[in-house]
């Protein structure tokens, strides 16, 4: 770690800032995060239970507000699983074999990040709407699937597509092939080489990606908004719920479910915060066997 | 988004076949050429099971959620005429959409890139009460719904709110005007610069900044010489990260924006109005501009990483 030549006393004060600077720097930084992140988040807890604990409790426990849950839930646990799936078969193919139009392939997994929200529920209205490509056939067999739940799981399932590929790809990478071609060439089968070599190697960046993929899921507006319909206790998710208190003015009980919401997204922080230092102490162990 | 992805190392590609190559190159270069003579150009069969059903289902996966509906966007576009999709994408409105979005993604991450080196130096630097906890802080906007921080940011800048009565006194409106997409955006784009510098600061030598200064530079020309150089590729990665996010926000947007129409009104707000009024033409015909550009801005960012890696490969 420290180098073999020591800087002079000297050149160490001089590459560093004053006293003064360093604290209007900090000061400077901490006001910005305060402002911005701090403040919006004791905001959202603050008025939410600004009239009271039974007012908050009373706005959670409503109906409605508990279909939302429910169905915030569900959506979150079909996304979540799908692209968990996804991301494992398409990082084994990435990382572990050499093909042509690779990195082609790991762009193209990137594009809903680049795709604004609205235009992921739009595109599901094109095709599965009542004009769209199977609007038709969908109403001849009495099935719905745009401003119903199959529509919402379908937004939600394109906004997080990338989550846990985009953690594996680079990881499973770095790990290269070489612990899985000793297990196959001792005469483990695929499946037995997959469990117990490569899942256990990246168990951190794939817990990482549900984390964030979850959060994602639970909380998405934009594409859910346009593909919903917004029917009260069918098809509210718990953001749409928020949004429709807030235009009607309830701000304690929009404030109170708003709060849920960011109770998990502090409860995805932790995690990952968690994970995050799980992970570098795994990483720091494997450098001191190899060193 | 996520950033800060983990660097490739080299080895990644290296299989056993490569090792043995390069060991037995080691000990005997015409050796190693009698005994692997089409090392270079041969493409190895790996031994790993899985790669036709993995790769299989990841094709149909992607096909299916993602390519074949996007491409809905692209042919229901192509029925209208050359004229028809211009007059649409180039209306009034919808132009002063674009100024919108695109004018305040652009401040929003010109002001992300300011201050996330700022924050990013601040983290990585200093040793303060509460930096454990800022720092984890910083993901919050990639965490929060974006509907509940546009409720909070609303409530937080309108005229009554606790930063909204500060600035009310001084002529300054938030809520409700294009500045409060500003606010918005900013928040939304908050982690990006933060997330790219971060990794690049924690890796700089600092024997680079002693030596300069034993060489007399001052600190100020230290940063702009020496540091900023340095870190420039990655500001710029961040920089077009939060851009390419906040031309396609919405959920925080909306509730703070004021939504008028020509004023401050978003683009992605335009598209979801055209559906209301099941002008599904028009909507499809501003989407594929919008998703133009956010393919081209892909590009982009992928070419920056690449770059950004590069350098930061170069200095290791």
């Amino acid at each position: 770690m420290t180098p073999a030549v020591h800087p002079s006393p000297l050149a160490k004060r001089a590459s560093r800032e004053s006293g003064v600077t360093r604290w209007l720097l900090i000061g400077t930084a901490l006001v910005f995060l305060t402002v911005f992140l701090f403040l919006p988040l004791a905001f959202v807890f603050v008025t939410g239970l600004k009239k009271g604990l039974a007012v908050y409790l009373a706005a959670i426990v409503e109906p409605d507000a508990l279909a939302a849950i429910r169905l915030t839930l569900l959506t979150a646990a079909i996304a979540v699983p799908l692209n968990l799936v996804f991301g494992v078969a398409a990082a084994w193919a990435i990382a572990k074999f050499s093909f042509p139009g690779k990195s082609v392939l790991i762009t193209l997994i990137d594009l809903p990040f680049a795709v604004s929200p609205v235009i992921a529920g739009l595109i599901y209205v094109l095709i599965f709407g009542l004009q769209g490509w199977f609007g038709a056939w969908l109403g001849d067999h009495d099935m719905k699937i745009i401003f119903a739940v199959p529509g919402i799981v379908l937004a939600t399932v394109f906004v997080t597509f990338p989550f846990v590929a985009r953690e594996l790809i680079p990881l499973m990478q770095a790990q290269g092939t070489e612990q899985e071609e000793a297990a196959t060439v001792l005469g483990a089968r695929g499946w037995q080489t997959f469990w117990r070599i490569t899942l256990p190697n990246v168990k951190w960046g794939l817990l990482y990606g549900v984390i964030l993929c979850n959060a994602r899921a639970m909380g998405e507006f934009g594409a859910v908004s346009v593909v919903s319909g917004h029917i009260r206790g069918l098809t509210n998710t718990l953001p749409l719920h928020v949004e429709i208190l807030y235009n009607e003015y309830q701000f304690a009980a929009a404030f109170a479910c708003a709060s849920l919401l960011a109770l998990l997204a502090l409860v995805t922080l932790a995690l990952k915060f968690g994970v995050e230092y799980r992970a570098r102490e795994t990483r720091h162990t494997v450098q001191e066997i190899f060193e | 988004m996520r950033v800060g992805s983990i660097a490739v190392s080299g080895h990644a590609e290296a299989s056993m076949a490569d090792r043995d190559f390069m060991i037995a190159r080691a000990f005997d270069a015409e050796g190693a050429a009698i005994l692997y003579p089409r090392k270079a150009t041969r493409r190895r069969r790996s031994v790993l099971p899985g790669f036709g059903l993995s790769l299989g289902f990841t094709i149909v996966y992607l096909s299916l959620i993602v390519l074949i509906p996007l491409s809905a966007a692209f042919i229901k576009t192509a029925t209208l005429t050359w004229p028809a999709f211009v007059d649409i994408v180039t209306a009034p409105r919808v132009v002063a959409s674009y100024r919108l979005t695109f004018g305040a993604s652009f401040g929003a991450a010109a002001i992300n890139t300011v201050f996330g080196l700022l924050v990013a130096w601040v983290l990585v630097r200093y040793r303060f009460p509460g930096r454990r906890l800022a720092d984890a802080l910083v993901d919050l906007p990639f965490a929060l719904p974006t509907a509940v921080a546009g409720i909070a940011l609303t409530g937080l800048f309108a005229a009554n709110g606790w930063i909204g009565s500060l600035l009310d006194p001084l002529g300054i409106k938030v809520a409700f005007t294009p500045l409060g997409v500003l606010v918005a955006l900013t928040f939304i784009g908050l982690p990006f610069v933060v997330r790219t510098v971060q990794p690049v600061l924690e890796e700089l030598p600092r024997e680079l900044e002693e030596a300069a200064a034993t060489l007399g530079a001052s600190r100020w020309s230290i940063f702009r010489r020496v540091i900023f150089p340095i870190v420039l590729p990655a500001l710029i990665t961040g920089f077009a990260l939060a851009f390419a996010r906040a031309i396609g926000e919405y959920g925080s947007v909306i509730f703070i924006a004021g939504n008028m129409p020509m004023v401050s009104e978003i683009t992605p707000l335009v598209i979801i109005t055209k559906l209301e009024q099941y002008d599904y033409n028009g909507a499809t015909a501003v989407a594929v501009v919008m998703l133009v550009v956010s393919f081209v801005l892909l590009l982009a960012i992928n070419a920056l990483q690449a770059w950004t890696r590069r350098r930061q490969g170069a200095q290791a």
